[in-house]
């Protein structure tokens, strides 16, 4: 593969997941690099489905409910093909001893890919009952249907049967040779409704358990000693004032310096008179080097796509352009922090962990306990926001190691400071391009290089002749040039990707003398692309002409994993301060047949508001493998008087299968406030986070 | 210092023998095993341990425990009466003002202390209310509109 970061080549992928054209998208996962045994989904419906005596439908998915809204569409999806009410249907997420395996709940791929394996299961199912019916009811197969979750005979719909009657609540032996189709999104019934959340209630009523609300007999809590830099070595500890602490107990295994008790905040409070001493190498690396330092970081090109021919494109250039854009670290800043419990037993343990990633989860708590994975039982309460970042799931091995230690369960809940510190940020990342226009104004050559990001959205989809793409460095893992860990953060690499190929296709158009949305029009030959542009200036009212323009509008369109997106936005720009206000954002995205509309649209607007930290205020400070941003106050995330009146169009299409939702709109964001900041004033910024002073200090 | 501490929490009568230094947070959600009220970041930032004590909205992670003697508490379990959900849970059931909902039992408290001195708030008063309410979500939008909706209905109007 030409991808970053794996270990495996694409036959490889293949052999492992089998046919499908998913391969391709998965192939640059990192979460297969990182997983060499990595498996497909269970060809038997069994692993997805149980039927009750009772007749209700337990949905059994290795996804995990972070408030991404899955709870309800794969039930949907589920209850579809099986044709049984929606509200019989009860989801089991993310326990790995019930569920499925699955890579991990990330790359707004639950819908994509585990969907269909869900409706594959259900349509088999309910093909499977209405044999079993027919042979009950003495009826010939052809005369019965479903509905319900029943089966009947169409002649006379007296006669029927239960599902739970059929199933009794137990696996179901029999399987068809073949399998039955999909039903054609014209046929749905449960898809493409707006259906409540089975988790609201329990949200709004705080009985939702997360990890950290888990409460075990015996349970202790459990608190790590944190390095104050990410390369700093731990010389000595003085215990002797935290052992004060009235049933607080040290515990130590090397550099590992843990204390438990059986309230959390005394637990805190004897770890604050732990008296470490560090090591700490000096810094050489911060945010004003970092970009130089990432320039000259050597690692591994890796070309994603090429075709014509470069110099060619540059002859034929009556316009020649030449830019870099660059992107900080970002942090996750989930608003539940990393949380775990685990109870470790001499030979199992299960552990509650609040992760993205429960598999993943369940081999790395065993290695560290020296367990083998079938011995781990990992249950994923309701996850209080993941993002990218509950990937990683330090706390868990943390929990699991100090309940080996103690022989008792302990829960480890990471303060704010540890969540900022251990995040696996979003990697700063530079991003250089060249390019050129004839006299036409259409796009002669585009020679792309990412370095650091990942390439995800990393290729050009205008249309091109003459094209390079490449991309440097692995994105995910922290390996590299990074001082500290970085990793997947919503809409992984394509922020940086984004805003660099849609900030520089604004600064061809203002060059061109063009308006923006007219030369991108121009230059894309992407028919379903153009669709959902024009749906999305149709909406926003776009006001042609050149920028800058002082209307404040910035437009992007993008495709992220086949999802489709075109957003505008309208700002304002406060002279006085530099404070950029975005006043309305338009945003119209064409992932094929919706399954829950209100669903989508609630991601779409959060995916769009929590974009606005990373182009307005989101970056980490650090000096070295010190962080210097641990808080809320230092690190500003959006808040409610930030958030701009925001306008979904969900473009109709049944050409494609029902695709990602909830990154596709933060992706974006960057450029088109960048692009709307040039509109607006005439500043081009080729760096986030547009920050009050930096913007101030440009217009003066 | 230990000292016992008596105060009422949802409507009823508690007692507990514990240092009163301690934030009121950790003592709700262990001791008294309501773990509605969230940690979040434990430096009055985020809103996620909000409770409401003597109708105010409180930061419960930087909130002695000593001083919530003789007070009246409510916390998220509180809120519905007698098994019926408060207009505001109902309002953020039905707008989707809930994404992860780690946030959600501090968001509805907050704006149960806005509507109890302004029952027919505009978008600007809920944004003074909640502005340092932290949705990482960010069901910001669909929050201002259930509270306006909970507001309708507590007024005795029809909750849109």
């Amino acid at each position: 593969m030409t991808g970053t970061g794996g270990s495996l080549d694409r036959r490889e992928f293949i052999r492992i997941l089998g046919p499908g054209v998913y391969v391709l998208f998965w192939a640059n996962d990192f979460i297969f690099a990182q997983q060499p045994g990595a498996r497909g989904y269970p060809e038997d419906f069994n692993a997805y489905l149980r039927i009750g005596e009772d007749g209700r439908v337990t949905c059994f998915s290795g996804k995990i409910e972070m408030g991404q809204g899955i709870i309800a569409s794969l039930a949907q999806m589920l209850a579809e093909e099986l044709e049984v009410p929606y509200e019989s249907v009860s989801m089991v997420m993310g326990d790995t001893k019930l569920c499925p395996w699955d890579a991990g709940t990330n790359g707004s791929r639950s819908i994509k890919y585990f969907g269909p394996a869900v409706r594959a299961a259900g349509a088999e199912a309910r093909e499977v009952l209405i044999e079993l019916a027919a042979e009950r009811l003495q009826i010939p197969r052809e005369r019965l249907t479903a509905k319900d979750g029943v089966v009947f005979d169409r002649t006379s719909p007296g006669t029927k049967v239960g599902y739970g009657l059929l199933a009794k609540g137990k696996t179901i032996e029999r399987h068809l040779a073949q399998k039955p189709s999909l039903k054609p999104p014209s046929a749905f019934n449960v898809c493409g409704k707006s259906l409540p959340r089975a988790d609201f209630e329990d949200k709004v009523t705080g009985k939702a358990q997360f990890a950290g609300d888990i409460r075990l007999p015996g349970m202790l809590y459990g608190k790590v000693l944190r390095p104050p830099a990410h390369d700093a070595r731990l010389k000595e500890v003085r215990a002797d004032a935290a052992k004060e602490v009235k049933e607080a107990r040290v515990l130590q295994e090397g550099d590992f310096v843990g204390v438990v008790h059986p309230l959390p905040d005394m637990a805190e409070r004897a770890l604050a008179l732990l008296k470490p001493v560090y090591e700490i190498p000096e810094a050489t690396v911060d945010n004003g080097n970092i970009y130089g330092h990432l320039s000259g970081a050597d690692a591994r090109d890796n070309v994603i796509e090429q075709k014509g021919d470069l110099e060619e494109g540059v002859r034929m250039a009556a316009l020649r352009f030449e830019e870099s854009y660059f992107t900080p670290y970002v942090a996750h800043a989930a608003t539940e922090t990393h949380s775990a419990v685990a109870d470790v037993q001499e030979d199992s343990a299960t552990v509650w962990v609040g992760t993205q990633r429960p598999f993943g989860a369940n081999e790395e708590i065993a290695r560290a306990i020296g367990l083998g994975a079938d011995k781990v039982r990992v249950i994923t309460p309701f996850v209080g926001g993941g993002f990218g970042g509950k990937s990683q799931v330090g706390q868990a091995v943390q929990a699991a190691r100090l309940s080996k230690m103690t022989g008792r369960p302990v829960q480890v809940v990471w303060s704010r400071e540890e969540e900022f510190f251990y995040d696996t940020f979003q990697p700063a990342a530079v991003v250089k391009i060249a390019s050129g226009l004839n006299a036409s104004n259409r796009i002669t050559f585009w020679d792309y290089h990412v370095l650091f990001a990942g390439e995800r959205s990393s290729q050009n989809i205008y249309d091109v002749p003459n094209v390079k793409t490449v991309s440097r460095g692995s994105s995910f893992g922290g390996a590299g040039p990074h001082p500290f860990g970085t990793g997947a953060w919503r809409g992984p690499g394509s922020n940086t990707n984004i805003f660099a190929r849609e900030s520089h296709i604004d600064i061809m158009a203002a060059k061109a003398g063009m308006d923006p949305l007219e030369f991108r029009l121009r230059n894309l030959a992407d028919k379903r692309m153009i669709r959902v542009v024009e749906a999305a200036a149709g909406k926003f009212g776009w006001k042609p002409g050149k920028a800058p323009g002082g209307r404040g509008q910035g437009m992007v369109c993008l495709d992220y994993l086949g999802t489709y997106v075109a957003a505008m936005a309208q700002i304002r720009v406060e002279k006085t301060s530099g404070r950029i206000r975005v006043d309305r954002i338009v945003h119209a995205q064409d992932m094929g047949p919706v399954i829950n509309p209100a669903g989508a649209r609630m991601q779409i607007e959060g995916a769009i508001t929590m974009g606005l930290g990373y182009c307005l205020s989101e970056e980490i400070h650090f000096k070295g493998g010190a962080i210097e941003s641990l808080d809320f106050g230092s690190y500003q995330i959006p808040r409610l008087s930030w958030v701009p009146v925001i306008e979904s169009v969900l473009v109709d299409n049944t050409e494609i299968a029902p695709s990602g939702c909830g990154e596709p709109p933060i992706v974006g964001m960057g450029a088109m406030i960048a692009n709307a900041l040039f509109d607006a004033t005439g500043i081009r910024m080729n760096q986030l986070p547009l920050v009050p002073q930096k913007v101030k200090a440009k217009l003066a | 210092m230990e000292q016992a501490i008596r105060f009422r929490l949802n409507r009823r009568p508690v007692s507990i023998t514990t240092d009163g230094e301690r934030a009121l947070l950790w003592v709700l959600r262990t001791e008294m095993g309501l773990t509605g009220a969230k940690f979040g970041c434990g430096q009055g930032h985020c809103g996620a341990c909000t409770v409401i004590i003597n109708g105010e909205a409180v930061r419960s992670c930087r909130y002695p425990l000593k001083n919530v003697t003789g007070k009246e508490v409510l916390t998220i379990e509180g809120l519905a009466e007698n098994g019926k959900l408060h207009p505001l849970q109902k309002a953020f059931m039905q707008h989707g003002a809930v994404q992860c909902g780690f946030c959600t039992p501090g968001m509805i408290l907050k704006s149960y202390s806005l509507l109890q001195k302004n029952a027919n708030p505009g978008r600007e008063d809920i944004i003074r209310a909640l502005d340092q309410n932290l949705c990482r979500c960010s069901s910001y939008s669909r929050i201002v509109e259930a509270v306006q909706a909970a507001g309708a209905e507590m007024r005795g109007g029809r909750a849109s």
